[in-house]
């Protein structure tokens, strides 16, 4: 089971990480900054196969990667929101962090609520209900399976 | 069935005969920007990747403007990085101190009409004033570009936004921009393209149709184009008979056409801490200030320069206010001295500091302290982004903000 923390409309990537720990050497160091803004806890209390459920036009703003790598790093097992900024959800996918859609996930359930999440249907089991995320395209998907782009391209030269 | 301004831009690139939203096509880069905080990344994953060499070097723009000059230790790795991987690959167009990228693309000409161009940065949407296919990407993907020249794009729905008539003379493109953001919301365009016309944008300057489309992916837009015309031409230095082909199909298909009438817009704010969060001005005269901003690769152009001037001629900033104006390139900083504005906004009070991002990425050159006001010109109000999160930024048109530093609070310009 994963655990949900819950995140609302327009979280913006200054508040996965604010600009300032971007100078920091590695996602390594960056990590324990995630969500600063916004809780104190998070970063401290999230461990490896938690969930991220958040609203609308989740990752807007800047184009850093580190906003996704950050959570990857911390364990974070898939976001799923009602929607996802653009830049966000390309760069998700590029390094192997689900990223899943689901109109009704976020209204359902609550900071703490403990979940299921199945990658390969597209599921989340929450309060005794399944969610059915949207699907990623083929391409999309492929690059995610592979685990990053990364992998895509090292594939491919093999 | 015709076709939008960006759906032409595509099927130029790729050379297919069709192309309708939601297919997922590759594109040929003609350009990219990479800047400062991201190329130590860019550098890593590029090796990660098992790439050797950039695919041409000529097209590939790295600029430092984020942390220009250094303002802590570490700061100097992403120089040292960055200049060591310009001198293996041969890079050919490398920017140390010249201004904010965002300017530069389109000022010297490495963004042109119906080109493709991806920066590391969201504000990479800006080169779209010129009819160009930009935007912006992480650091993987540029990385991936670096090796292979491409990248793949789904072919984005066009929502259409045509603004007619005149705007009233202390009304400018922040305004507008900021207006239309109120209206579509902060994820009203995400994945689209938008495209901007109607008389009011055909009289606009390539200075203000720069900032309305360096704000456009506020509202999560992928691009955001303006047909090219013969200003376009003579700022980007090509023949107009080059570029005639940008222009919409009469019977496009567009998701949404929205219109406005520029003689109803007025002066707005963008409140804390959305971009949306959209405010008439005269709503918000009377909140005190403790520092203006003007500057930023929205408005840090010779335009906003000399409106900011024009509003503090013989007048001084409010006492214990700071001033900071920062001009968006060199030789925008250049102008501005020739055309006396930096003279009088120094005389002024104001702290003029060097071309490039400035406070607008809150690293450097006037980061506030708990509790503190800003009003900045630059593209973004996010919570703790120019401080401690108790800051409040406020966001409006150089006018707005050069009088409300003299008055020490927001008020209306001239």
């Amino acid at each position: 089971m994963s655990k949900i923390f819950t995140f609302k409309n327009d979280v913006d990537t200054d508040q996965i990480l604010a600009s300032q720990y971007l100078l920091l050497p590695n996602v390594d160091e960056m990590k324990g900054h995630a969500f600063e803004s916004l809780s104190d806890t998070f970063a401290s209390d999230v461990r490896p196969g938690d969930l991220i459920v958040a609203g609308d036009n989740f990752g807007c703003g800047s184009s850093r990667e580190q906003a996704p790598a950050v959570l990857k790093a911390l364990g974070v097992k898939a976001v799923v929101a009602k929607s996802f900024a653009r830049i966000f959800y390309r760069s998700a996918i590029n390094i192997g962090l689900p990223v899943l859609i689901s109109a009704e996930l976020s209204d359902a359930v609550r900071d703490g609520d403990e979940a299921e999440l199945d990658l390969t249907a597209g599921t989340v089991t929450a309060g005794g209900k399944v969610y059915a995320c949207t699907k990623l395209p083929p391409y999309m998907q492929r690059i995610l399976n592979a685990g990053g782009l990364i992998a895509v391209l090292n594939a491919e030269e093999a | 069935m015709g076709h939008t301004l960006i759906e032409k831009i595509i099927m130029k690139n790729t050379g297919l005969d069709t192309v309708s939203p939601g297919q997922i096509v590759t594109v040929n880069v003609d350009r990219v920007m990479i800047h400062d905080i991201f190329i130590p990344f860019v550098a890593e994953k590029f090796k990660e990747m098992g790439f050797t060499r950039v695919w041409d070097p000529d097209k590939i723009c790295l600029i430092y403007d984020h942390m220009v000059p250094t303002s802590a230790v570490e700061d100097v790795r992403h120089f040292q990085i960055g200049d060591a991987f310009a001198a293996e690959q041969r890079l050919t167009h490398v920017h140390r101190t010249d201004g904010i990228c965002h300017q530069l693309m389109p000022e010297m000409g490495y963004a042109r009409p119906g080109q493709v161009v991806f920066g590391t940065d969201s504000h990479t949407t800006t080169y779209g004033a010129v009819g160009c296919f930009s935007s912006g990407i992480g650091y993987t993907e540029m990385a991936a570009i670096l090796g292979t020249g491409e990248l793949w794009v789904r072919v984005p729905e066009t929502i259409r936004i045509e603004i007619d008539g005149e705007l009233p003379g202390n009304v400018s493109a922040k305004d507008v921009i900021l207006t239309i953001l109120g209206d579509l919301r902060a994820d009203g365009a995400t994945y689209k393209a938008l495209e901007f016309g109607g008389s009011a944008v055909e009289k606009m300057s390539v200075a203000s149709r720069l900032t309305m489309s360096n704000m456009s992916v506020e509202c999560g837009a992928k691009c955001a184009l303006v047909a090219p015309d013969e200003k376009t031409a003579a700022f980007s230095g090509v023949p107009m008979a080059e570029i005639a082909w940008l222009k919409p199909d009469p019977d496009a298909h567009y998701e949404r056409v929205i219109h406005y009438s520029a003689a109803g817009l007025k002066p707005v704010c963008a409140c804390p801490s959305q971009v949306d969060n959209i405010h008439p001005a005269a709503e918000l005269v009377g909140t005190k200030l403790d520092e203006v901003f003007i500057g930023s690769c929205t408005n840090g152009r010779l335009e906003d320069l000399a409106a900011a001037a024009g509003q503090l001629e013989g007048k001084t900033v409010a006492p214990g206010l700071r001033l900071i104006v920062t001009p968006a390139s060199r030789s925008i900083y250049i102008e501005a001295v020739k055309a006396g504005y930096i003279e009088t906004l120094v005389k002024a009070g104001a702290i003029v500091t060097q071309p490039g991002c400035g406070l607008c990425c809150g690293r450097a050159g006037g980061i506030l302290a708990d509790g503190e006001t800003v009003l900045a010109t630059n593209n973004r109000n996010f919570l703790g982004r120019m401080g401690p999160s108790s800051v409040k930024i406020y966001l409006a048109s150089p006018a707005v903000a050069a009088a409300s530093a003299a008055a020490g609070e927001i008020v209306l310009p001239e």
